[in-house]
């Protein structure tokens, strides 16, 4: 069993505006689930609510692990969930070093750590670049090697925060292929933010619309 | 004019013969000026990094006084570190004047206001999206902290460099607390104010040149660091 999200009854206002409203949802699947919504929504603060990077101003959000016990919000928690964000975050180091990243602060040894890295790399194609300094690569090559960053680690959580914003058609056709390969291999639970329709069509399996701080299931694969 | 010429000439004479009077002025300098540094970086970058991500009462007036103490006069270091180790000072009994520990001790306060502000300022730089980044791939604390130093290492390293630019070049403190004695405490720049002084231009000349050499190393030493931190076709996203 997979480790589940709760979110109970949760409020966010900003500048006495809510923008989050009394919202609950379960995420219990291995599966993408994608969050529509325009701009201003409240998308992003909800994945953030989610992913535990932001408190909720009311409500309670927590993850249980398969015996159904609530899980304390330390780092074991939040090693078993990432976010990749908008602007991906690189450091200024090889594409390489950026991927590692996540294994290196967990302790692996390096011959584990060059066998996963590469391997994912060369999973969202960006093997030939490893060497490269990381700033260097084009928007939708960061967002590529956010991704690979992100599950190289085998994460339950994946939260992605509009991943294909401000990236060209080819780099989203292939983050598309890369997401649905990543369902197929059933390790993590995908949360998606997103304002592309087609996008989410493509790659969602439960697609949600957030309006008017209320989460409304679209569809359901 | 010819004695300028004259005065070079001998001045490079002294060099090429590896003059052990000469030699002995540049290895007590270095050794002075990096043994300052190191331990005013091993100090001052953590303080720099904490003062960079952390937030506490009174955290501007400290960075106000750091800024300060960038500026300041190495003679009036130099005039409040003798009162301190002079026999009827506070610090008398530990026998430190007219000694290279003093030196040490002089050109470290002169450093450390520079490393630490400029440690600071390139900490304060890093993006905060690194910081967020670091956490969401799953750093403690302490790792996100490492990780953050580790983004700011171009310009920690430039701070370091400023701080030895500025250390090697200063002759005000180190004369006063070091007291210019041939053998033990005489430093490029004292032997260069001593020479001077006495007409004797060779060898002030020839330690010129070499002080001038450094300084040109040091500086070409910075301008590759700070190239080398933003790599070319960067893309900012």
């Amino acid at each position: 069993m997979a480790l589940e999200l709760i979110v109970s009854k949760i409020w966010k206002i900003y500048e006495g505006r809510p923008v989050l409203r009394d919202l609950s949802f379960v995420f219990d699947r291995k599966r993408i689930y994608v969050i529509m919504g325009p701009n201003g929504s409240g998308k992003t603060t909800f994945l953030k609510i989610c992913a535990l990077l932001e408190v909720p101003d009311k409500g309670k959000v927590f993850y249980l692990n398969s015996d159904k016990k609530r899980l304390p919000k330390d780092i074991n928690l939040f090693r078993k969930i990432t976010y990749v964000f908008p602007e991906v975050g690189i450091f200024n180091a090889s594409v390489f070093d950026n991927v590692a990243y996540g294994l290196k602060i967990r302790g692996f040894k390096k011959k584990e750590i060059v066998a996963r890295v590469e391997e994912v790399l060369d999973f969202v194609g960006l093997i030939h670049k490893k060497k490269q300094n990381a700033l260097t690569l084009s928007s939708g090559e960061a967002k590529r090697m956010g991704i690979a960053r992100a599950i190289v680690i085998e994460p339950e959580f994946i939260f992605l925060d509009e991943p294909t914003a401000f990236v060209d058609m080819k780099n989203t056709e292939i983050i598309e292929k890369i997401l649905l390969q990543i369902k197929e291999r059933e390790k993590s639970t995908i949360i998606i933010a997103t304002h592309d329709t087609y996008f989410a069509s493509k790659v969602g399996d439960i697609i949600l619309k957030l309006e008017n701080g209320k989460l409304l299931t679209e569809n359901s694969a | 004019m010819e004695f300028l010429i004259e005065a070079f000439k001998k001045a490079l004479f002294l060099i090429i013969n590896l003059d052990r009077e000469l030699l002995e002025i540049i290895f007590l300098s270095l050794k002075v000026s990096f043994s300052a540094l190191i331990v005013a970086s091993i100090f001052g970058i953590p303080l720099g990094a904490f003062l960079g991500m952390k937030k506490f009462p009174g955290k501007n007036a400290v960075i106000i006084f750091l800024n300060t103490g960038m500026g300041l006069p190495p003679v009036v270091v130099g005039l409040f570190l003798y009162m301190l180790f002079s026999r009827s000072g506070p610090l008398g009994f530990l026998h430190l004047l007219y000694t290279p520990t003093a030196m040490i001790i002089a050109q470290f306060v002169l450093a450390f206001p520079i490393v630490t502000a400029l440690s600071q300022a390139s900490i304060m730089k890093v993006d905060p999206i690194i910081k967020l980044t670091a956490k969401t791939l799953g750093a403690t604390p302490f790792q996100v902290a490492l990780t953050i130093i580790k983004e700011a290492r171009y310009g920690i390293l430039a701070g370091v460099i400023a701080g030895l630019g500025r250390v090697m070049a200063e002759v005000g403190a180190i004369l006063i607390v070091g007291g210019n004695i041939a053998g033990y405490t005489r430093v490029m720049t004292t032997t260069i104010a001593l020479e001077t002084d006495k007409g004797n231009f060779e060898l002030a000349l020839a330690l010129g040149i070499i002080l001038l050499t450094i300084s040109f190393l040091i500086n070409i030493t910075l301008y590759f660091i700070q190239k080398k931190g933003v790599p070319a076709n960067t893309t900012w996203l």
